[in-house]
C-alpha cells in the first residue's frame, strides 16, 4: 500500500497526488491518443460518441453532482450550443472560433435562465428544467431562420488549422476532436474543483445555511455553477449536433436530458470519472443490446433499450448510489487495506439532523 | 463602543414573539453567554445576527454598521463566524475542505484564473492551507485532515465546525451551544479552547450553552432569557442566583425552596 506523506501544500494542490498516479493518467492518455492505430473505425466511431456524451456528461455533473442543483434541461443546452455553432461558422466564424463561442453563448443564456429557476428546489427546479427542454423542441420549430424548423440541418463542413474534420474519410479526426473538448473540459473541471470556487459548489450542495455564514453568496454561486454546465452542455451538445450529420428539433428531445442524467447517476454523482463511466455505459448499452438480441436471433424488441436503462437505473439507485465510480472506489480500498478491510467500512451513516426549515 | 448591539429586537413568527425587544451589547474582548430554557429564543438570537430572519423591529450594529442592511451572505465578510446548534458542516468534503471553505472571504482571484489555475491562484491556495493548518494545529485535528465528514464521530464534527469558523479569522465568534453532546473531557477542552481564543487570538465570544459549569468558568457575562424577553444579565454568579432565572428552569415552588435552603424568607 501506498501511504500519501504530504510535506508541502502543493502536494495538496497539484493536479496529481504522487508519480504513480501521474503515470497512471499519462498511459491512459497515451493509449487514448494511440486508440486510432488500435482499433477500427466503427469502435473509434462509438469511442467519439463516448466522448462526446462525456462532455455533455461532465457538464450536467458540475451542476447535480458537485452543486447538487437538479437539471432535466441539459438537452435544451445542448441544442442551444449545436445550433448556436452553426449560426456562428455561417457568420462566417472558423469552426474552432463558433464551437468555443456557442460554449461560451449557452453558458450566459444558461447563467440568465438559472437566475429565476434557481430560487426553486428539488423536484420543483426538476420540473421547471424539463418544462425547458421540451419548449426548445417548439422554439427550434418556431425560430426556423436561425434553426432551419422542422427540416433542420446539414452539418457543416469542419475544418480545423487546414485539416477536414470528417467523419466518414477521416474518423480519427472527430476522435481527436472529442477527445480534445474532453480534456479541456475535464481540465477546467479539475481546476475548479480545487478552487474556492468548486469548494462554495460543494457548500452549497452539502448545506445552503452554514454556506451562506461562512460568506458563500448562494445565488451567485448557483448562477455561476448553472452557467458553467450549460456552457460544458453546449459544447458536447455541439460536438453532438456536428457528428450526427444533420440534426433537427428532434435530435435534442427530452428523453437525451433523462439519458444524461441516468449516465452520471450510473457513473457515479460527484465524480469526473463518473462522468466517463457513465458515458460509456450510454454509448454501449444499445449496441451491447443488438448483439445480444442478434446473438438471441430474435428481430429487435420495440422499448428494450429504455426498459434495460430504467431497470439499470433502479438498480443503481438501490443497490449503489455512489455509481460505478463509488463501487470501484471500495473495491480499490479493499485491495489496499487487505485483509484489514472492515465489512462496514462505507455503510451509510444516518446523518444528523439538519435544521431544514432554514434552509 | 461595544462590538455588537441589539437594540430593542422583535421577531414573530405569525403570532409567536420569539424574541421580544431584546437589548445587549457585547464588548470587545469579552465571552458573553446566552442562557436560558428551550425555546427561549437564544439560536433565534443568532440567527438574528447572521441575518438568516429579519427582526420586525429594533436594530442590530456590528463595528458601527447596521447589520440589517446586509445580506446573510456578507456578514461573514464583516467578520462573524458561527456555528450551528445542530451541525452544518459540508458532509461529502473533507475537514481539509471544510476549513478551506471558511476562507472563502479572503479569496481574491477571478473566475478564469481558476478555471485555468493561473496567476495569483496558486499562491493564494498556499496561503489558505497556512492560514487553516493553523487551526488544524490550534484544534489538534491533524489525524482527520483527510477524513470525509460523513464518517466523523459527534465530538469531532462539533470541534471541526468550530475550526471552519475559526478559518474565517473572526472578530467576533457566534458559538451555538459548543459542549452539547460532548463527554465530559471534550467539555474541558472545549473550555479552554474558549479562554486560548479569547486571550491568544483576541476574539470576542458569544455563545449560546446550557451548561452552567462552562457558563460560569469561560463567561464574563451572562444574559438570561425565557419566552424570549431578558429575564437577567450580569456575572455568571450573578445570573445563577438570580430568582426569576431560577423560576424560569425550575418552577416557583423551587424558589421557596432554594430560599430556605440559604435560611431565607420569601
Amino acid at each position: 500500500m501506498r501511504f500519501h506523506f504530504k510535506t508541502s501544500y502543493d502536494h495538496d494542490i497539484r493536479l496529481f497526488p504522487d508519480w504513480w498516479n501521474f503515470s497512471l493518467y499519462a498511459a491512459l492518455l497515451l493509449v487514448l491518443l494511440g486508440l486510432p492505430w488500435l482499433i477500427d473505425s466503427f469502435y473509434l466511431g462509438e469511442m467519439t460518441n463516448v466522448l462526446i456524451w462525456s462532455v455533455a456528461g461532465l457538464g450536467l455533473m458540475l451542476l447535480t453532482g458537485q452543486t447538487g442543483q437538479v437539471s432535466l434541461g441539459h438537452s435544451a443546452f445542448m441544442a442551444l450550443g449545436a445550433y448556436s455553432c452553426v449560426n456562428f461558422m455561417e457568420l462566417g466564424l472558423p469552426f474552432l472560433a463558433a464551437f468555443l463561442l456557442a460554449g461560451v453563448f449557452t453558458g450566459i443564456i444558461g447563467g440568465i435562465i438559472a437566475v429565476p429557476a434557481l430560487r426553486l428546489h428539488g423536484v420543483y427546479l426538476a420540473i421547471f428544467t424539463l418544462a425547458l427542454s421540451i419548449l426548445m423542441d417548439d422554439l427550434i420549430v418556431i425560430l426556423s431562420p436561425w434553426t432551419g424548423g422542422v427540416n433542420g440541418y446539414f452539418a457543416p463542413e469542419i475544418w480545423i488549422f487546414g485539416i477536414e474534420i470528417n467523419r466518414w474519410s477521416a474518423p480519427e479526426t472527430w476522435y481527436y476532436l472529442a477527445l480534445g473538448t474532453a480534456l479541456m473540459v475535464t481540465f477546467f473541471y479539475r481546476n475548479l474543483l480545487r478552487s474556492p470556487l468548486g469548494r462554495s459548489f460543494a457548500a452549497v450542495r452539502d448545506s445552503e445555511i452554514s454556506a451562506q455564514a461562512m460568506g458563500v453568496d448562494v445565488a451567485r454561486t448557483k448562477t455561476l455553477a448553472f452557467g458553467l454546465s450549460c456552457a460544458f452542455a453546449g459544447l458536447g451538445g455541439a460536438l453532438m449536433g456536428l457528428f450526427a450529420g444533420a440534426f433537427n428539433n428532434e435530435t435534442f428531445n427530452f428523453l437525451i436530458s433523462i439519458q444524461l442524467l441516468m449516465a452520471i447517476i450510473i457513473g457515479g454523482l460527484g465524480f469526473i470519472h463518473g462522468a466517463f463511466l457513465g458515458a460509456i455505459v450510454i454509448a454501449f448499452l444499445p449496441q451491447f443490446l443488438s448483439i445480444v438480441t442478434d446473438q438471441l436471433g430474435s428481430t429487435s424488441i420495440p422499448g428494450l433499450e429504455t426498459g434495460v436503462f430504467g431497470m439499470i437505473l433502479i438498480a443503481f439507485i438501490l443497490f449503489e448510489p455512489m455509481g460505478l465510480y463509488g463501487r470501484w472506489l471500495k473495491i480499490r480500498t479493499w485491495l489496499q487495506l487487505f485483509p484489514f478491510a472492515r465489512r462496514d467500512m462505507f455503510r451509510r451513516q444516518k446523518s444528523y439532523l439538519k435544521t431544514e426549515r432554514l434552509r | 463602543m461595544s462590538l455588537l448591539s441589539l437594540d430593542g429586537v422583535t421577531l414573530k413568527f405569525g403570532g409567536v414573539t420569539a424574541v421580544n425587544n431584546l437589548s445587549l451589547s457585547v464588548e470587545e474582548g469579552q465571552v458573553f453567554a446566552l442562557v436560558g430554557p428551550n425555546g427561549a429564543g437564544k439560536s433565534t438570537v443568532f440567527n438574528m445576527i447572521s441575518r438568516f430572519y429579519r427582526p420586525v423591529t429594533g436594530s442590530i450594529t456590528f463595528d458601527g454598521r447596521n447589520l440589517l442592511n446586509h445580506k446573510a451572505h456578507e456578514i461573514a465578510n464583516f467578520g462573524i463566524a458561527r456555528t450551528f446548534q445542530n451541525i452544518e458542516l459540508f458532509e461529502m468534503a473533507t475537514v481539509l475542505q471544510n476549513l478551506l471553505v471558511g476562507r472563502h472571504r479572503h479569496r481574491r482571484s477571478s473566475l478564469p484564473e481558476q478555471m485555468f489555475f493561473a496567476g495569483r491562484i496558486r499562491q493564494e491556495e498556499r496561503e489558505h492551507r497556512h492560514a487553516v493548518e493553523e487551526v488544524i494545529d490550534f484544534l489538534d485535528l491533524q489525524p482527520y485532515r483527510d477524513t470525509r465528514i460523513a464518517g466523523l464521530p459527534y465530538g469531532v464534527r462539533k470541534v471541526v465546525e468550530l475550526a471552519r469558523a475559526l478559518s474565517t479569522k473572526p472578530r467576533l465568534l457566534l458559538l451555538d451551544e459548543p459542549a452539547s453532546g460532548l463527554s465530559v473531557e471534550e467539555t474541558q477542552d472545549m473550555r479552554w479552547w474558549i479562554d486560548d481564543i479569547r486571550r491568544q487570538m483576541g476574539i470576542t465570544v458569544l455563545m449560546v450553552e446550557h451548561d452552567m459549569g462552562l457558563v460560569s468558568k469561560v463567561c464574563d457575562r451572562v444574559l438570561a432569557l425565557a419566552d424570549g424577553a431578558k429575564l437577567a444579565e450580569g456575572t455568571p454568579a450573578e445570573v445563577q442566583s438570580h430568582p426569576a432565572v431560577i423560576e424560569a428552569y425550575l418552577g416557583t415552588s423551587a424558589i421557596s425552596k432554594t430560599a430556605n435552603a440559604r435560611g431565607e424568607r420569601v
